[in-house]
């Protein structure tokens, strides 16, 4: 008989909202975040101007450091978690980023292959005329 | 198991997972409302991200206009950096006393978020007004008018957030913690720490990245 698992779910909670509810545990959240934010910020401009590193992995290390920097702000500020009560908020923000992959890395790899096959316009100018 | 259970069972289990769910019925209105507006911040990123895909289009067609290392000054970007993380750390503090209804801490927090998103844009504001001045406005280069869009409607979107955050603070001050005021200020909090994370793509693929090559 014991076949059926009774569950019983409370509601998601709202994006935005904390499981916990003590002001003080709430405030050290956004120390934390703002602590975590603030230092990727000074690494990030840190990196951009030094002459310390390796030059062609710049670009790479700022983009990294803006996606931790993004997910810090998810986590701490916007309070998006992996427990269960957030799964509406965690899907609606993974279709949102397939969207922007979608968008972004979709234009960038087409312009950039137009841009190689395209013949140069100043062959193709002279045989308008 | 038995017949009459998986008949009792239906409606609560209709594709016999072996889980039965007892709903709670519809969600508070206060979950409805943020993840709506959860659905529009992310559909407004969306719409963002094809402002940066723009931008990474046009980047390097300067039509012998200036780079974007040429015009960049990064002491100003991080000033405006650091002015957005700690509003955002600051709206959430206006949050928080929202939510325990205290009204001092909650205008405390709501004015010093305004300045300090008044200060971004101030700086922003001059920095455009520096470059149209040199002669390198959005229509100069088709990197500048990419350059202007992008940054430029970022900045439509922290000037609608001062507007809404002197609004909510009106509307604490005339109708109190009212369960509608909250939801408000939720959305406005959300919205917020949105711009943030929308900057962090900006400094980072903009200006830093920018100013590298």
């Amino acid at each position: 008989m014991s076949d059926q698992t009774h569950m019983h779910v409370d509601h998601d909670i709202a994006p935005g909202d904390e499981e916990q509810h003590s002001v003080g545990g709430r405030a050290l959240g956004y120390v934390v975040g703002l602590g975590l934010a603030l230092l990727l910020t000074a690494t990030s401009f840190f990196i951009a101007g030094t002459d310390l590193v390796w030059q062609p992995s710049i670009p790479v290390a700022l983009i990294v450091l803006a996606v931790a920097q993004m997910g810090v702000h998810l986590v701490f500020f916007l309070h998006i978690t992996t427990g269960p009560d957030n799964t509406n908020n965690v899907l609606a923000l993974a279709f949102g980023l397939l969207v922007v992959f979608l968008v972004v890395g979709g234009t960038v790899w087409i312009m950039a292959h137009l841009n190689q096959n395209m013949p140069p316009m100043d062959q193709i100018m002279p045989m308008r005329s | 198991m038995s017949m009459t259970a998986t008949v009792g069972h239906a409606h609560a289990d209709p594709h016999h997972v072996g889980i039965v769910v007892e709903h709670p019925g519809p969600a508070p209105k206060r979950i409805v409302t943020a993840y709506g507006f959860w659905v529009f911040l992310l559909s407004d990123i969306v719409m963002f991200s094809c402002f940066f895909a723009a931008y990474a289009v046009l980047v390097n067609q300067t039509a012998g206009g200036p780079k974007g290392s040429e015009i960049f000054e990064q002491r100003n970007v991080a000033i405006e950096t650091v002015c957005l993380l700690l509003s955002s750390f600051t709206c959430g503090m206006a949050g928080i006393a929202a939510d325990v209804r205290n009204r001092f801490w909650f205008y405390l927090g709501m004015a010093v978020t305004c300045v300090l998103g008044l200060i971004f844009l101030a700086i922003e504001f001059n920095e455009f007004v520096d470059l149209v001045a040199r002669g390198y406005g959005p229509s100069r280069s088709a990197f500048l008018t990419a350059f202007f869009s992008l940054v430029g409607c970022h900045g439509l979107h922290v000037s609608a957030g001062v507007l809404w955050l002197l609004t909510m603070m009106a509307q604490v001050f005339a109708k109190g913690f009212r369960a509608d005021v909250l939801r408000r200020m939720m959305c406005f909090a959300l919205f917020w720490h949105a711009l943030d994370i929308i900057w962090v793509g900006v400094f980072s693929v903009v200006y830093l990245l920018g100013s590298g090559a």
